[in-house]
């Protein structure tokens, strides 16, 4: 009879509402007060019903006003998005509480109680962060232990190639070819020189020197041009009808497939050199390049391989049949329709790509998290690994998020478009 | 003698030379590589082989799961390797998929809160380099644990400290019966499976097989306890002083931190991929194949059981293997952190002291190599037997 009469109808609407929104709004007081303002309201209970009471009051409140066809359209819409059994009522509140609890020591860390201003340690004196460690070690963080007055170079010739990229995209169609010719082929000569410098009156810069989230960027860069086209060469020959290159091919992709990056990287450190003969030097910087092109040329090919396989064989059929041989037929009619059908995931191996860099540390190459490693553990500045790497994460995850969702809506455009 | 069949007309032939020409560069360089490493090795005087294997360490582990310590030889300093990246693997393993089952389901979740925390646990988690957590966790948030005295104290059993974790040891009396009966308990759930199946297809008779199993699984270890002699007690952690100001716990298991941070920033960003396959799944079951289930009558839960799970299955396992197979490849980057596994122990620690780069990174890129292809040899022959069979 009770539980009958306690059953949130229409008819009871004027009693219940008022009487759940109280109930909800009080807990979520409670949860605020204890939160923010320190003072427990509800400190006249018992300890344990005290630490849960909010959550009871919350429930209860939500069950009072879960009336279906309230005719209240706000109601309604809250009813079904966040309270439309008890079950979500409950992880409703828990979520919500949770929130409210970390958001007053994160914000205090992050913000409020954190070090801007100072140029050492000694500057921290509150509780939060201590930006102050980013602050002094951003330069380093950004271009490694390049030196101070050469870094207009690193600058320069990035600048230089997202000001080619632009004009890429607007310059008319006819020279159109002839600028990414230009990018492809010359660009990246220009940018090596440009960094490593030696000559043109440019101070020899070694590449051990490079580092921070620049070289993030020039392996990213150079990885990508070069796994692109072994990868689309890996494809075709795993589909290829002769028997010795298709078994060559399957056997390089899932070889390096098959092992992880660390792995590859300790080959191209320790074993590489002893494969060439002595007294040849191969950079270190060049040889974790070619082992990562390799490496995700493999996953390129695989990618590619899901675009030529999903290519209707009428294509193939249409192309021989116009007398095209096997080059022609691929660069003109397969791989343009291939690769257009796998750009989500010639986006997703970038982003693999750009993820994996930081390993390079294993050798003893130092981009931003490597960079941050050091720092740490310089003798002035110990104790800092948590705003370092919150520092790291942040700054990688801005990019790799933004080329996520690039590739999401890319997905999006091109599904519709077909 | 026909001499069409020599020129460069005959399609044979013309497939033949690039296939030649592929073969020979690619035994020259491997000629080129091989002549110069037996040079580079006979200038330093060391010749190839995997005698080495067999020869002392004398470097010590600081985690292991079995017996180890400097005396021991380089092949079993190869195994503590190995062992130690199984364990993180399948704890990893464990935790993601539990993770991962419970953000994918949380996502399609029609509270908005709820989906909407799962989804931004998925973006970020997924968008931050493994290693960059993989550091946070350990150089940053585990240090942040109290030292052994102060532990963060779960009832007296269990301590989180600096060091570790400290959680009791399990002392088995007669482990080998009790093992013998939970395999016992196994083939015989299979037996009762075959004759549900059997009561159900040609009878029509439905049995509670899964309150049945459960019982099963429980009555006989618990028999084996009670009738064979079977006991198990634990040895709990208790603080000792080691000095002045040092503190550790004794007795007991510890799980070193390298380990947890390993395992959960393994777990965290693997999950956020499973839960996408475990999303795609569910969702990829079409919504006619539940309203028809239902239109014959069956009930939310046979629903979910019979018409749902199976299809949806058939969608996430295959990329699911995937994703534990990368976990595996990616607990190598133990490495970073001093975790002991096979890379640390083996293509680091070995190598330097023995400085046959070449056999050991062969040794260790072929052992996973030969773990990615058996997976993938299963993968396939489970493919085939879960793909739809059309009569």
């Amino acid at each position: 009879m009770i539980l009958n009469n306690l059953k949130p109808t229409k008819d009871k609407i004027n009693t219940f509402l008022p009487l759940g929104s109280i109930f909800v709004i009080f807990a979520f007081l409670d949860v605020l007060t204890n939160t923010f303002l320190n003072y427990n309201i509800t400190g006249f209970l018992p300890k344990t019903l005290n630490y849960f009471f909010p959550l009871l009051l919350g429930y209860f409140g939500l069950y009072l006003i879960r009336i279906e066809f309230s005719g209240n359209r706000f109601l309604d819409k809250l009813n079904k998005n966040i309270n439309s059994s008890n079950f979500n009522a409950f992880l409703t509140l828990l979520i919500l509480f949770i929130i409210i609890k970390a958001i007053s020591p994160l914000m205090n860390w992050l913000i409020l109680e954190a070090n801007f201003a100072g140029s050492s340690k000694d500057d921290c004196t509150g509780n939060g962060a201590c930006w102050v460690f980013i602050k002094v070690w951003f330069n380093r963080l950004m271009y490694g232990l390049y030196p101070d007055v050469e870094q207009w170079r690193v600058n320069s010739a990035f600048l230089l190639l997202f000001a080619l990229v632009g004009i890429a995209f607007f310059v008319p169609q006819k020279i159109k070819k002839y600028f990414i010719i230009f990018l492809l082929f010359v660009y990246p000569f220009i940018g090596i020189k440009l960094l490593s410098g030696g000559s043109f009156g440019l101070v020899y810069v070694e590449t051990a020197a490079w580092g921070g989230l620049s070289l993030t960027f020039i392996i990213s860069a150079f990885a990508i041009l070069f796994c692109f086209p072994i990868g689309v060469f890996l494809a075709l020959g795993r589909r290829s009808s002769l028997p010795a290159i298709r078994y060559i091919s399957i056997g390089f992709i899932e070889l390096w497939r098959g092992v992880p990056l660390i792995t590859v990287l300790f080959m191209a450190a320790v074993m590489f050199p002893m494969f060439l003969p002595d007294g040849t030097f191969i950079d270190k910087l060049i040889r974790v390049l070619i082992a990562i092109t390799l490496f995700e040329a493999a996953y390129m090919a695989e990618v590619v391989r899901g675009g030529l396989q999903a290519l209707p064989k009428g294509q193939y059929e249409a192309a021989k049949s116009l007398g095209m041989g096997y080059w022609r037929m691929n660069v003109l009619i397969i791989l343009p329709q291939a690769l257009k059908l796998v750009i989500p995931g010639i986006a997703n191996t970038l982003l693999a790509l750009v993820k994996d860099t930081p390993l390079i540390f294993v050798v003893g190459l130092m981009e931003l998290a490597g960079m941050i490693g050091l720092a740490k553990t310089n003798p002035k500045w110990l104790g800092m690994a948590m705003e370092g790497y919150v520092f790291a994460g942040l700054v990688f995850w801005i990019i790799c998020y933004a080329m996520s969702r690039y590739s999401q809506n890319l997905e999006k455009k091109l599904s519709t478009e077909r | 003698m026909n001499l069409k069949k020599l020129s460069i007309e005959n399609k044979k032939i013309r497939n033949l030379i690039p296939q030649a020409l592929t073969i020979l560069a690619l035994l020259s360089v491997i000629f080129y590589f091989a002549t110069n490493a037996q040079i580079n090795m006979g200038n330093r005087g060391i010749s190839f082989g995997f005698g080495f294997l067999s020869q002392e360490a004398s470097f010590d582990i600081a985690f292991s799961l079995i017996e180890f310590d400097g005396s021991y030889s380089y092949g079993r300093a190869f195994l503590v390797g190995l062992l130690n990246t199984i364990l993180v693997s399948i704890i990893g393993i464990f935790l993601a998929t539990i993770l991962g089952v419970i953000v994918g389901v949380a996502r399609l979740s029609n509270n908005y809160l709820i989906a909407k925390t799962a989804e931004w646990y998925v973006e970020i988690f997924r968008n931050i380099p493994l290693i960059l957590q993989i550091f946070f966790w350990y150089f940053a948030a585990l240090r942040a644990l109290p030292s052994p005295e102060n532990a963060i104290n779960f009832y007296d059993v269990s301590y989180l400290t600096i060091k570790g974790w400290y959680i009791p040891k399990f002392v088995w009396i007669n482990f080998d019966i009790f093992c013998y009966s939970l395999i016992l308990a196994f083939i015989s759930i299979y037996f009762l499976n075959r004759y549900t199946k059997k009561q159900r297809e040609e009878f029509g008779k439905i049995l509670p097989t899964f309150t049945l199993s459960l019982g099963i699984l429980i009555s006989i270890p618990l028999l084996s306890f009670l009738l064979l002699g079977v006991s198990l007690s634990f040895d709990y952690p208790e603080l000792k002083q080691l000095s002045e100001t040092s503190y550790t716990y004794e007795n007991g298991v510890s799980i070193i931190p390298e380990l947890i941070a390993l395992a959960l920033a393994l777990s965290m960003y693997t999950a956020t991929f499973i839960a996408e396959n475990v999303r795609a799944g569910v969702m990829g079951v079409g919504k006619g194949q539940k309203e028809a289930a239902a239109s014959i009558g069956l009930n939310k839960g046979q629903i979910l059981k019979l018409v749902v799970m199976p299809q949806a299955l058939r969608i996430i396992i295959p990329p699911t293997t995937n994703q534990y197979l990368n976990l595996t490849k990616n607990s190598s980057l133990a490495a970073a952190i001093a975790y002991p596994d096979m890379v640390l122990v083996f293509a680091k620690t070995a190598l330097m002291q023995t400085g046959r780069a070449i056999e050991i990174i062969s040794i260790t890129m072929l052992t996973y190599l030969s773990l990615s292809i058996s997976i993938s040899i299963l993968m396939n022959w489970y493919n085939k037997k879960m793909a739809i069979k059309e009569k």
